[in-house]
């Protein structure tokens, strides 16, 4: 056989691994096509809604629902009592701890869910939430966690024995009856061993405000529960839809079996929606009660604040070092605020997270973490808001931790980088906190980010501005920010990972059709990433059919492979690894079929982009479509028919992505202004599957980090109310607030990865927020900055220009 | 965010909307775009049981510049007012003030009337307006009238207009000299943190009129009449806009909310009214 077409033009037309193949997700996306779960729209479909506490703190007297009851169209209002003895009032939360459903005989933070209205609209139903009457003796509202930790007031009283004494919690002994637990990770002792015979010590403390994901899409399910055939079918927007079957069997005794869920297109998670949320259990509970389908959909308000928030961390920190900046320990101290009932999505065994890569991407002998969980009067939550579990919080304290250090030596902090980093030959290098790094070259990175930006020459710029600004030229300041950060990202190993049990690999199914077209199947779930495109580009690379030929599909129960879902950037990591592992049964396959069909020994044959050939002969071959085509409809001896793989990928490790960036910031030292002049972000993932899907990524994750470090907040005020509730004081940037980033990397693949990939998508938000950040604080260090809080919006920057006497 | 349920109208003819006001009194509002009116009943902090359109009035919209003086009509688009070239030339503060109001989606929708009837603090336009020394149309059972803009303003949402007048337009005489509008803000679609108009004019190298109003200070707009004056027979220099921005901020009276505290929004009141004094004195 001849082949009028070139072997890169075969390569091409594969549309696989390191090409910019367009999204095919956008077709209807941009046409305004997509399905979410709002446009789920079934016959006879009721419409819940929530009647939400006022108060932060307060005891229930009595829930009047009968003018509720009496209002056209209402069908039900479910109060604690009405869930009570189905033990649907509480549920367990992803942290071990459980979380009322609907209040049981108190309130716990405002915008708690009291009781759950079921109408036959959501006209009905939002103003039967008005008619609901419940009587309320308020509590003293606890917000500050020290302040709890010293507190008489009990928050959890289900929490504290009848004798008064404090039964331990899901993480260990608890001090106090609003204490979680207490996680330590490393050697306190030695730590501050070498920290107080230090040549330099540099202490700082900082807050790492609330937050909130906010996708675009608030969260919201619609439960179907078909009494004839006993099946519940479950539509919602579930970051883990695996993960939601299994809880909701464990919670309501049906099989697994009968119960379906399914993950329609989701408009952005962030983390948002990795937990269960008391929405979901009363969609269920009010279908199982009706027996027709019930939807629930929160608004914004609700959204913001009631389901999960990120951050919220007082982290203390101790770094010490030598004269000549080589850092020798490091001591943090967490104070965690969980809110009212401790949901945060970790990994069981971390329940601050990955916290403990806050060593960062330097070689530090010896270190120790603590962290402390506090129940307080605000929503639950602490999800990874963009990151893999509490990275961010660990890459802005060490990042802040190098800054106030080189503040301490008098020392330019790109230099104090360069001094400790992990060398490229440590690796793999395993960290004082644990971990073990599996490879990185970041002298290399840091040299390429610093010379793209002309680092020497922007601290000269700034030299000479100080100048000027003292000397009434100018009133703005200019702000370097810089920082190195390292992700753990692919949650991971099932030795050390799982989720209320449930063991962190993920899968593929793969199917291939007889004229070499494919279907392939997927655990996780893609909120905006674009899986559908890059997935079937590894595949393309891997079985040699071109990505336009295989159809990406996940997010059914039904259908999918069992995995875990999509988060703290795993998807690559491990379904993109379980993707080439079955993409590789598949191949091994078509070998055999390949050497049957040239009549030569399996040894024999090779595969070649699309094809095998035969090894010297490579006039000689079979394309993937032929063999395909042979696999179904050819009797080949020793083989079954049929073309289908499944991998189940268990990661011996997580990958550790990680990049350089640069923030050229000038502020207005009057109006608290921030201008971004320049931000320059280098990125290694590894292997890069979509140079434009990672470009996108980075985009998005720059441009959440900039909302977090210059505005975004949930704040409350004293008595806990939501300050923050609303997109008018929610800080979301538009496109005039965004600069225009530059975008760049290296590439160090991952040694364990089948393809060297590392995952992307949340280490431009957990390096970015530290960039911003730095930028702010760096432009006031010349005046005697050391550190202070985010976010850096117009009055605090101004506050900080008030504080060290900039304005006269 | 759903509205409790409300009638919705929409009278051909003004008679029709004032009888709809009379016969409801407090329980009907107008809406114009909705764009202030609506999200206050989605949050139920409005409760509108009768809602009237006027979008099906004739001669409420449009712009008229006549004879030294300009006519907007209430139902004007704060869109059209960035797109009239007439406008631009006649009155520049008008399009360089709306073009710092919301977003191009709200612009399109938000109406003049609507933006001052509203009566939040929030609102840049009824600044402008006392800057500008504009009169309120007003039509009601008894008849029309007009209201200086300067009189208008009582507190938050509280204004001279009663519940059964309707805004028809707003007039004021074609401004001279130099002028900005200075805003800072959070954001795009932000309200401000601080706001001020100025229109000033020049005679012999010396400031001839002036005129100030400062946005969201107070619970109401504040034309600074003491700010203004501090500007007068000067040379516009470094010591006379001191002089105006220490007179203004005896006249504002700022609250802490999450655009910050009060000293920090005394602060950037001073900076918006210095620099918007130096690019109105530059074009003076
Ligand atoms: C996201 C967002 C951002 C915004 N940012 C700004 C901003 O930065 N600056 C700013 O100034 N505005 C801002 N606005 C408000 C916007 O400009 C509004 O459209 C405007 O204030 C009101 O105009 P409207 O036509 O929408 O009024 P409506 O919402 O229809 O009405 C507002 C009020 O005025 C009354 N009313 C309306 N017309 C008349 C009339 N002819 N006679 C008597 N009463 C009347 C109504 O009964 C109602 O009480 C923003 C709005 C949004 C949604």
């Amino acid at each position: 056989m001849k082949d009028d077409i070139t072997r890169e033009e075969r390569v091409a037309g594969l549309k696989g691994m390191g090409c910019s193949r367009k999204r095919v997700e956008d077709a209807r996306f941009t046409q305004g096509k997509g399905n979410y779960v709002d446009d789920i729209k079934l016959p006879g479909m009721l419409h819940g809604d929530f009647v939400r506490s006022p108060y932060a703190h307060a005891r229930i007297k009595s829930i009047n629902i009968d003018a509720a009851m009496a209002l056209p169209g209402v069908v039900a209002v479910l109060t604690a009592k009405d869930l009570e003895p189905l033990g649907l009032h509480w549920m367990p939360t992803l942290a071990g701890d459980k979380q009322m459903v609907l209040a049981d005989g108190k309130v716990l933070f405002q915008g708690q869910e009291v009781a759950f209205v079921v109408a036959s609209d959501r006209y009905v139903a939002a103003d039967a939430v008005e008619l609901v009457e419940v009587d309320y003796e308020e509590l003293e509202v606890l917000v500050d966690p020290f302040k709890s930790l010293q507190s008489d007031v009990v928050l959890r009283e289900d929490l504290v024995a009848e004798d008064g004494s404090i039964p331990n919690g899901a993480h260990g002994p608890r001090k106090h009856p609003n204490h979680i637990f207490t996680w330590e990770v490393g050697e306190e002792e030695a730590t501050n061993q070498v920290i107080d015979n230090a040549e330099v010590v540099a202490t700082e403390e900082m807050y790492y405000h609330r937050t909130h994901p906010c996708p675009l899409e608030t969260c919201g399910s619609v439960a179907s529960m078909d009494k004839v055939n006993g099946k519940l079918t479950l539509w919602g927007t579930f970051q883990a839809p695996h993960v939601v079957r299994t809880v909701a069997s464990i919670l309501s005794g049906i099989e697994e079996h009968n119960i379906r869920v399914v993950s329609p297109d989701i408009g952005g998670g962030f983390g948002n929606k990795v937990g269960v949320y008391p929405g979901y259990v009363c969609s269920i509970v009010a279908s199982i009660v009706t027996g027709v389908p019930v939807k629930w959909v929160e608004d914004r308000m609700e959204n913001l604040m009631s389901t999960a928030f990120a951050r919220d961390y007082w982290m203390k920190g101790k770094i010490s070092a030598t004269k000549e900046g080589k850092i020798t320990g490091l001591h943090c101290h967490v104070t965690a605020d969980h809110g009212a009932f401790d949901a945060c999505a970790d990994p069981t065994k971390f329940p601050a997270g990955f916290m403990n890569i806050c060593t960062g991407s330097y070689d530090i002998p010896v270190a120790y973490l603590g962290v402390d969980g506090v129940y307080t009067n605000k929503a639950p939550g602490g999800v990874s808001y963009r990151c893999s579990f509490r990275v961010t919080e660990a890459v802005y304290f060490i990042e802040r931790m190098i800054e106030v250090l080189a503040i301490e030596l008098n020392m330019d902090p790109a230099k104090l980088r360069s001094i400790n980093f992990i060398k490229k030959e440590q690796f793999p290098y395993t960290a004082a906190l644990g971990w073990e790094y599996d490879s990185g070259d970041y002298q290399t990175a840091w040299d390429k980010a610093l010379a793209a930006v002309d680092y020497t020459g922007l601290r000269a710029e700034q030299a000479q501005r100080v100048e000027d600004f003292k000397a009434g030229k100018t009133r703005k300041v200019m702000g370097i920010g810089l920082s190195f950060f390292t992700e753990i990202v692919g949650a991971g190993p099932v030795k050390n990972c799982d989720i209320l049990g449930m063991g962190m690999f993920d899968s593929c199914e793969i199917r291939i059709h007889p004229t070499g077209s494919a279907v392939a199947r997927l655990g996780t779930i893609s909120q905006g990433q674009g899986h559908a495109t890059t997935f079937a580009q590894i595949l393309a690379t891997e079985i040699g059919l071109p990505a336009d030929s295989i159809t990406i599909e996940e997010g059914d129960t039904d259908t999918a492979p069992y995995g875990l879902g999509t988060y703290g950037s795993r998807s690559t990591p491990v379904a993109g690894a379980a993707t080439a592992m079955a993409g590789r049964k598949i191949r091994a396959k078509a070998q055999m079929i390949a050497a049957y069909l040239l009549e030569v020994h399996d040894d024999d044959v090779e595969f070649d982009v699309d094809r095998f050939v035969v090894k010297g002969a490579p006039e000689r071959f079979k394309t993937m479509k032929d063999i395909a085509y042979a696999a179904y409809h050819q009797a080949i001896p020793g083989l079954e028919p049929g073309l289908e793989a499944v991998s189940y990928y268990d990661p011996p490790n997580m990958t550790y992505p990680f990049g350089a960036y640069v923030c050229v910031m000038d502020i207005d030292v009057d109006t608290g202004v921030p201008e971004i002049r320049r931000f320059y972000a280098l990125d290694d993932c590894g292997t890069r599957i979509n140079p434009m899907v990672i470009e996108g990524q980075i985009h998005g994750g720059l441009t959440e980090a900039l909302a977090v470090a210059l505005g975004q907040e949930i704040a409350y005020d004293d008595m806990g109310n939501v300050k923050t509730g609303t997109l008018m004081d929610f800080f979301l940037p538009t496109a005039w607030e965004v600069p225009n980033y530059e975008t760049d990397f290296t590439v160090t693949p991952s040694p364990h990865h089948p393809i060297g990939a590392k995952g992307v998508g949340e280490s431009p938000h957990v390096g970015g927020v530290p960039c911003f950040s730095n930028a702010v604080q760096d432009a006031f260090r010349p005046f005697g900055n050391r550190h202070t809080n985010m976010p850096h919006d117009h009055w605090r920057i101004w506050q900080t220009a008030n504080s060290l006497g900039m304005h006269g | 965010m759903i509205p409790a349920a409300f009638e919705y109208y929409r009278p051909k003819d003004m008679a029709g909307v004032i009888a709809l006001l009379q016969e409801h009194g407090d329980d009907a509002r107008v809406v114009a775009g909705g764009h202030s009116l609506i999200p206050m009943m989605k949050l139920r902090m409005a409760e509108v049981p009768h809602l009237i359109d006027l979008q099906g009035i004739d001669g409420l919209g449009g712009i008229t510049i006549k004879d030294g003086a300009v006519r907007i009509g209430a139902m004007t688009t704060q869109h059209e007012i960035i797109t009239s070239q007439a406008l631009a030339d006649a009155a520049p503060i008008m399009k360089e003030a709306a073009l710092q109001i919301a977003d191009p989606q709200v612009r399109y929708m938000g109406t003049v009337g609507g933006n001052v009837a509203n009566g939040d603090p929030g609102n840049d336009m009824p600044g402008l307006m006392q800057c500008l020394d504009a009169q309120f149309h007003l039509t009601g059972p008894d008849g029309d009238r007009a209201v200086a803009a300067r009189d208008f303003y009582e507190a938050a949402y509280m204004t001279e207009r009663a519940d059964d007048e309707v805004l028809t337009a707003v007039t004021f005489a074609t401004p001279v000299g130099g002028h900005a509008y200075e805003k800072q803000k959070r954001k795009i679609g932000d309200y401000a943190t601080a706001a001020a108009a100025v229109q000033i004019s020049k005679a012999g190298g010396k400031v001839a009129t002036a005129s100030i109003a400062m946005t969201n200070l107070s619970d109401t707009p504040i034309w600074s009449q003491a700010a203004g004056a501090a500007l007068l027979g000067t040379d516009c220099g470094e010591a006379a806009n001191k002089a105006a921005v220490a007179a203004m901020l005896d006249d504002i009276d700022p609250t802490e909310d999450n655009r910050g505290p009060v000293a920090f929004k005394r602060h950037a009141a001073g900076i918006v009214l210095g620099r918007a004094i130096a690019r109105a004195w530059s074009r003076a």
